[in-house]
């Protein structure tokens, strides 16, 4: 089933997407002694992005702590103390450091619930700013979810909206996995609607941001953004289409995008981290081995990443991800039978 | 070349202030103080977690030939008094984190040797349901949070136990033993840096038993010893002869003390020796049979048995005692294994996550 986010009302205020994050972070952070951030420059600093903000001031820098430069040895001391009673909430300052950690959130955050055969819970949650957009280049402008949607005792979001962002981090900490969240860098400073309370948005439901009849695009993160603006024009050109938010990739809603293809009959799927063995190949997979197979009237295409690093000058870069104008393009050659 | 170690290798081992506070019982006095501090009870009770350890290695060894093990398996004999030693002042609620040559560490924490085996056979009823197997045996309720497979893994992880004793305000310490193969991890340097700035009750307990798989540390490092390196860290770096058990727990209760005092971690190299080979599969091939022979004529359960004799803290009668009483728990824990079911394909994927 599609489920649409509990969306706030047209009275309620609007965040940024970094704020969003914030006041989850302190409304966690109020209500639950065992919830604390811990990352590079999160203190004083207010976080690389700004995301931290003044939360040192108000928890004290016991709860909100600074680390050294040592991501292996911050992810290690989530899983310990995840293990032993905490809810570690860890930032890392660009996703693409997560590379430094790879073998305390493979090795042993994802599988020591498993190979302890059930007797111990691993809740912890880290937050990767990703994506590029922001001249940052190869190393700091990566989409890596794929990599972690791949091991199982993982689970992998990634909001696009400020509500999302909020609600998401708030079932992240409730939840008693590892939870990972990539946060795109481009995202931080939207605005959205998001309501004051606590309020949580479940982990691994899409949300259909938009229905449609001729086409479905289910895309993630900052590409659901891209294609709800590309569905805007394509309904300027007389295709319907319906977007589809992916928000979790694992677990991921099946049945929401099955849904969805059964209905529309056409499936292009958008994302940013490369394409190759990426999401959109594991979805078109997906869709293949279901009965939403039979209801296809044209070959699944796939939006992605480059199979190139990210490049620093800007044209390149735009050139290396998905565009808004590369969606509508898609979208118009499956509606109208060339693809 | 035999490399045994030199008689004076202790060094550096202060006595620590908890020893020299207590007034040993008149029939201690000729004993050194590491033995003298020890109860009798405790140390009954180190000599069979020790006896025990050995027996179970022994015997995990010979099921393996009898083809009742599945994978390959660690051994850790001949470094049953590092251990002990380390877990000796130990309380069920403290943690200690383990490594790939773990079996010692967990009878060390009070683990039942029974569901030790059913783990190694693959069994329903083992620690891990049999999904772990002798890599991954953990007692969470005992506190020890797992061995590793990974060098170094339980490193970063002692970390976040540290912060979270701290956090909880609990008065727990961490023992985390690890090899002279993780000291040279990245993991090693970050975790022992981010303990000693934010002055975490860890334990670093590095059972140096002189190679990583073949490689010697003497090749390996270019420092001598482990503990050289813990001026890097500002803290203790203290090495004690690690097939000497009452040295190890005087070394670890000093560590405890200065972790409780909120001082912070210490390092403690124990010197010991691995006397099987790496896994199953090593022919040892770096090393030299008088090298191995040499080791053999410290075993740190004869060692210990032979002083405990010596100064009447335990009688012929109360080790053979122990002696039975360990053969009869191993026979049984055996017996309870092998008549233990195996776990259920249908249940594959079950604990892959957990459910609120």
């Amino acid at each position: 089933m599609s489920t649409q986010p509990p969306e706030a009302a047209a009275s309620a205020r609007e965040l940024t997407y970094a704020e969003a994050i914030r006041e989850g972070l302190e409304q966690a952070m109020e209500a639950d002694s065992r919830v604390f951030l811990f990352g590079e420059d999160v203190g004083v600093y207010g976080g690389a992005f700004g995301v931290s903000g003044d939360l040192v001031h108000r928890f004290g820098a016991e709860r909100v702590i600074d680390t050294p430069i040592s991501e292996l040895g911050m992810a290690g001391a989530a899983v310990g103390a995840a293990i032993t009673g905490m809810r570690p909430v860890l930032e890392i300052q660009f996703s693409d450091f997560i590379t430094l950690a790879m073998e305390q959130i493979v090795n042993q955050a994802a599988k020591i619930r498993f190979m302890f055969g059930g007797k111990a819970t691993v809740p912890m949650v880290v937050r990767l700013p990703g994506g590029s957009g922001t001249g940052a280049a190869a190393q700091h402008s990566q989409s890596l979810e794929a990599w972690f949607a791949h091991v199982p005792g993982l689970k992998v979001v990634q909001p696009s909206t400020p509500h999302d962002a909020k609600g998401m981090l708030l079932a992240a900490i409730d939840d008693p996995n590892p939870v990972l969240i990539f946060e795109h860098k481009l995202l931080y400073k939207t605005k959205g609607p998001v309501p004051e309370e606590a309020y949580r948005v479940p982990i691994g439901k899409a949300a259909v941001r938009r229905a449609g009849e001729d086409v479905t695009i289910v895309a993630s993160s900052i590409m659901a953004i891209k294609a709800a603006a590309a569905a805007e024009r394509l309904a300027a050109e007389g295709v319907s289409a319906e977007v589809i938010d992916l928000r979790s990739i694992r677990p991921i809603d099946l049945e929401t995008i099955a849904a969805s293809v059964r209905k529309t009959h056409r499936l292009l799927i958008v994302y940013e981290g490369v394409k190759t063995m990426g999401v959109g190949a594991e979805i078109a997979a997906m869709i293949a081995e279901s009965d939403a197979f039979d209801y296809l009237d044209a070959p699944i295409l796939r939006l992605g990443g480059a199979d190139a690093p990210l490049p620093y000058n800007p044209v390149l870069e735009k050139a290396a991800v998905p565009q808004e104008d590369d969606i509508v393009a898609a979208a118009l050659r499956l509606a109208r039978g060339e693809a | 070349m035999v490399d045994a170690p030199a008689p004076g290798l202790r060094r550096a081992v202060e006595t620590p202030a908890s020893l020299m506070t207590q007034a040993p019982a008149p029939s201690r006095l000729n004993q050194r103080a590491e033995l003298a501090a020890l109860d009798d009870d405790d140390l009954s009770l180190a000599l069979r977690r020790m006896r025990l350890i050995r027996r179970f290695e022994e015997e995990a060894e010979a099921s393996y030939m009898r083809g009742l093990v599945h994978g390959t398996m660690h051994l850790s004999i001949g470094q049953e008094a590092s251990a002990v030693g380390a877990a000796f002042h130990l309380r069920r609620e403290d943690y200690v984190l383990s490594t790939h040559r773990g079996h010692g560490h967990c009878i060390a924490k009070g683990a039942d040797v029974s569901r030790m085996f059913a783990e190694f056979f693959g069994k329903e009823t083992g620690y891990c349901r049999g999904r772990g197997g002798s890599m991954h045996i953990a007692d969470v309720e005992g506190g020890n949070l797992g061995a590793n497979g990974i060098v170094g893994g339980g490193l970063p992880i002692a970390v976040g136990v540290g912060m979270s004793i701290r956090m909880q305000k609990l008065d727990r310490v961490c023992v985390v033993y690890f090899g002279d193969g993780a000291a040279n991890e990245g993991a090693f340097h970050e975790s022992l840096n981010m303990a000693s700035i934010w002055k975490l009750p860890i334990l670093f307990v590095c059972e140096n038993n002189k190679y990583g798989m073949s490689m010697d540390s003497a090749r390996a490092m270019a420092v001598p010893n482990v503990a050289d390196r813990a001026p890097g860290y500002a803290m203790p770096g203290v090495i004690v002869d690690g097939n000497d058990m009452p040295a190890v727990a005087a070394a670890a209760r000093a560590a405890i003390d200065r972790a409780k005092n909120g001082a912070g971690p210490s390092l403690i190299e124990c010197k010991t020796y691995r006397i099987r080979g790496h896994s199953r599969s090593d022919r040892n091939l770096y090393r030299a049979k008088e090298e191995i022979e040499a080791w053999k004529e410290r075993d740190p359960i004869a060692a210990f048995e032979s002083e405990l004799m010596a100064h009447d803290r335990l009688s012929l009668a109360a080790m053979n005692a122990i002696a039975d009483d360990v053969e009869r728990e191993i026979a049984e824990a055996i017996a309870f294994a092998q008549a233990s079911p195996d776990p259920d394909p249908k249940e594959l994927t079950r604990d892959v996550y957990a459910t609120a």
